[in-house]
C-alpha cells in the first residue's frame, strides 16, 4: 500500500489557482510536500494561504492545475470523478471544522453512513459503527441527534464517522477551529491516540498552537509556498 | 438511503404538510374538472353507432308528423323506429332537474337497450295507459314505488299531468343517465286530443335503429330524401353527431376546464419545485459532504428525486382519497339532477396519478442537476 520508503503522501510540484469571473488567483506555487507512513502533520499558516486548499488536494476533492497527489501509491489527480468517489470512499477520512453532520440522522447513522457505501453485512456494519462510537467515547450518545449533542460531541461523532470505514488517510480541517478549550484537548487527544495506537496517517490544518503541538511535523504554508 | 429519503422529507415537517396538502388539493381540483368535462361527454361516449336521431331540419324544438313513423320504418337498412317527445314541467319546484320524457312504450326499450328493465314491470308500462318508468336515481331521491303517483305539472303541455309508476329502469354503465322520467306518448297524444287537437298527432323526434352500423350515412341520406321538400323537413344524423351538436354551446366553457385542469399541473410542478429547490438549496454543504465520503453522483439523484417523489405521491394518495367525498359534496351543492351522471373514470385516476408522478420528477430535475454540478470544494464553502 505505502510508496517507496514508507511515503505514503506525496505531492509533486503542485500548482493552482482560482478564477474569479477572468482574474487569476493564485494559490499553491510549486508546491511539494512528502509524508511518510504513519506521520502526524499540521499544516499552518495565515488565513488564505492555501492551507485547505492543499489538504482538499490531498484528499481527492479537487484537482492540481499541475503538478501530482500520489497517495498509497495511486496517482489520484489521473483518476476519473467516479473512480475518485471510490478511491475516497476506500482511502479517506475527512474531518471538517463545523463537523458537517446531517441533522436528520442520529450519531449511529452519521456514522453509519461511509458503511453504506461498502458491502459489509449488516451485522458487521453495525459492529464496526459500535466500534467507533467507542472509540471517541459517545457509545451512550449512539441515538442523539447532532442537534442534542455539544460541539466536541459532534466532533467526535465526525470523527468516528470518518474512521469507521478505516480509511489510509486521516484529513482535518481546523477539526478545533470551532471548540473551546476543553474540548478542543479532547480532541487532539483523540486525534493523537488514533495516530499513536492505531497508527493512522493523519493531516491536519490548524491555526491553533497547542493543536499543532500534538503533531509531529508542523509546516507552515505562506503565499502559496511550503517553509 | 429510503431512511435518509424519508428523513430529509420530513425534515421540515411544516413545508412538506402545506406542500403535500398543496399537491392534494390541486389533484382534487384536477379529478373534479376533469370529472365535469367526461360528464358532460358521459352521453357521447355511450351512443350506439346504430342509433340514427332524426328531427325537424330547422330545430330542434320543432316537431315532427308521427305519421313519419311508417314512412321511415319501410327505408331500406331501418330495422326499428321509436320516438320520443320532451315533456319539460315541474315537480315540486324548479330545482328538480330530471329529464321527462313521453316515449313510445312499444319499441323504446328496444333501442336502448342500454336501460335495464325487467320483463314484468315493462309488460306492466305496456298495459296501463298513464304508467311510467323512473330511473333508479329518482328512486333514491325521491322514494318513489312502484304503484305511487307522481304529479308535473306541465310548461309545453299545460295542465296537471298524473302519472302512476310502473317500472324502475337501471343504466347498464355508469355513463348513462340514471334519472330519466319515461312515460308513454299515447297518453299526451290523447290528451292534447282533447284539450288542444292542433298539437296532436307530433313527436318530438325518431330514433332509428339501422341493420348495419356502417351504412348510417346511406340511411340518413334515405330518410332525408323521403321528406325533402315536405312541410317537415327532417335531418337526420347519428345519435353522436346529435349530442355533439346538443354540447357543442358549451364547448368554449369545456375547453377552458380541460385547459385549467393542466394548468393546474402546472402549479403543482411549481409549488414541489420550489419546496426542493429550497431544501437542495438548504442542504448543498451536506450534499457536498456525502460527496466527499464517496456518494456517487447517481446515488444524489435517488436521495434528491426520491424525496420529490415520495412528497408527490403523498400528496397524490391524499389528493385522490379526498376526491371521492370532494365529488359527493360538489354534487350535492349543485341543483338536484343538474349532472344526472356523475362519477370519477378511471382514466382521470389514471391522469391524476402520472401527473404526481410527472411532478415529482420535474421538480427534481433542478435540484438534482444544481447538487451534481457543484464541485465539492465550492459545496463546502457553501454558507446558506
Ligand atoms: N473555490 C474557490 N473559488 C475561488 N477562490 C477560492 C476558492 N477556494 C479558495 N479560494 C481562495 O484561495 C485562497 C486560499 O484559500 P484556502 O481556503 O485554501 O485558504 P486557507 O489557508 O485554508 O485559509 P483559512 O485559514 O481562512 O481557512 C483564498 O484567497 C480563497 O479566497
Ligand atoms: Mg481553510
Amino acid at each position: 500500500m505505502a510508496g517507496t520508503n514508507g511515503t505514503i503522501i506525496s505531492v509533486n510540484k503542485v500548482r493552482k489557482s482560482y478564477y474569479r469571473d477572468t482574474i487569476e488567483i493564485p494559490v499553491l506555487n510549486n508546491i511539494s510536500i512528502n509524508v511518510p507512513e504513519g506521520e502526524f502533520l499540521a499544516l499552518m499558516g495565515p488565513s488564505g494561504s492555501g492551507k485547505t486548499t492543499l489538504l482538499n488536494l490531498i484528499a481527492g476533492i479537487d484537482r492540481p492545475d499541475e503538478g501530482e497527489v500520489v497517495v498509497g501509491g495511486v496517482n489520484i489527480a489521473a483518476l476519473s470523478e467516479s473512480e475518485l468517489s471510490k478511491w475516497r470512499a476506500r482511502h479517506v477520512g475527512f474531518v471538517f471544522q463545523f463537523y458537517n453532520l446531517l441533522p436528520v440522522l442520529t450519531a449511529y447513522e452519521n456514522v453509519e453512513l461511509p458503511l453504506l457505501l461498502t458491502n459489509l453485512s449488516k451485522k458487521e456494519k453495525h459492529e464496526h459503527v459500535e466500534f467507533a462510537l467507542k472509540l471517541v467515547g459517545l457509545s451512550d450518545r449512539m441515538y442523539n441527534k447532532p442537534g442534542q449533542l455539544s460541539g466536541g460531541q459532534e466532533q467526535r461523532v465526525a470523527i468516528a464517522r470518518a474512521v469507521v470505514t478505516d480509511p489510509t488517510i486521516l484529513v482535518a480541517d481546523e477539526p478545533t477551529g470551532d471548540l473551546d478549550k476543553v474540548s478542543a484537548a479532547e480532541i487532539m487527544e483523540l486525534l493523537d491516540r488514533l495516530n499513536k495506537e492505531y497508527k493512522k496517517t493523519i493531516v491536519m490544518v490548524t491555526h491553533d498552537p497547542r493543536a499543532a503541538e500534538k503533531a509531529h511535523t508542523v509546516r507552515h504554508l505562506e503565499k502559496g509556498e511550503l517553509t | 438511503m429510503f431512511r435518509i429519503v424519508i428523513k430529509n422529507a420530513l425534515r421540515h415537517v411544516l413545508r412538506s404538510s402545506l406542500t403535500i396538502l398543496g399537491i392534494a388539493i390541486a389533484v382534487i381540483a384536477f379529478c373534479l374538472l376533469r370529472t365535469v368535462v367526461t360528464v358532460w361527454y358521459s352521453g357521447i361516449e355511450v351512443s350506439a353507432a346504430n342509433r340514427l336521431i332524426t328531427r325537424q331540419a330547422v330545430s330542434f324544438i320543432f316537431p315532427l308528423p308521427y305519421a313519419y313513423r311508417d314512412q321511415i320504418g319501410r327505408v331500406d337498412g331501418v330495422e326499428q323506429v321509436s320516438f320520443a317527445n320532451w315533456f319539460g314541467g315541474t315537480y315540486i319546484d324548479k330545482k328538480q332537474f330530471f329529464a321527462r320524457l313521453a316515449v313510445d312504450h312499444e319499441t323504446f326499450f328496444d333501442v336502448y337497450p342500454e336501460f335495464l328493465i325487467s320483463p314484468e314491470e315493462l309488460q306492466a308500462f305496456k298495459r296501463e295507459r298513464n304508467a311510467c318508468v323512473v330511473g333508479e336515481d329518482l328512486v333514491k331521491r325521491y322514494g318513489f314505488k312502484i304503484g305511487d303517483i307522481i304529479q308535473i305539472e306541465g310548461d309545453i303541455f299545460p295542465g296537471q299531468w298524473q302519472f302512476v309508476v310502473r317500472g324502475v329502469y337501471k343504466p347498464r354503465e355508469p355513463a348513462i343517465d340514471p334519472s330519466n322520467f319515461l312515460f308513454r306518448w299515447d297518453y299526451l297524444d290523447e290528451r292534447l286530443r282533447q284539450d288542444s287537437p292542433t298539437r296532436a298527432g307530433y313527436v318530438g323526434w325518431y330514433i332509428v335503429k339501422t341493420k348495419d352500423a356502417a351504412a348510417t350515412a346511406q340511411v340518413s341520406q334515405n330518410i332525408d330524401n323521403l321528406f325533402a321538400n315536405s312541410r317537415a323537413e327532417t335531418k337526420t344524423e347519428t345519435e353522436r353527431q346529435f349530442q355533439q351538436g346538443f354540447i357543442a354551446a358549451f364547448s368554449a366553457v369545456i375547453d377552458a376546464m380541460n385547459f385549467i385542469s393542466f394548468v393546474i399541473i402546472g402549479i403543482i410542478m411549481l409549488v414541489l419545485g420550489n419546496t426542493m429547490i429550497m431544501s437542495s438549496r438548504e442542504r448543498t454543504r451536506e450534499y457536498a459532504v456525502l460527496k466527499t465520503i464517496g456518494f456517487s453522483g447517481r446515488q444524489l439523484l435517488i436521495m434528491i428525486a426520491g424525496e420529490s417523489l415520495l412528497i408527490a405521491a403523498l400528496g397524490g394518495l391524499l389528493g385522490l382519497l379526498a376526491t371521492f367525498p370532494s365529488i359527493t359534496f360538489f354534487q350535492a351543492l349543485m341543483p338536484k339532477g343538474f349532472f344526472p351522471v356523475f362519477f370519477i373514470e378511471p382514466i382521470t385516476i389514471v391522469l391524476a396519478v402520472t401527473a404526481a408522478i410527472l411532478v415529482g420528477v420535474v421538480a427534481a430535475i433542478f435540484p438534482v442537476h444544481r447538487t451534481l454540478r457543484t464541485k465539492i470544494v465550492e459545496g463546502l464553502r457553501f454558507i446558506g
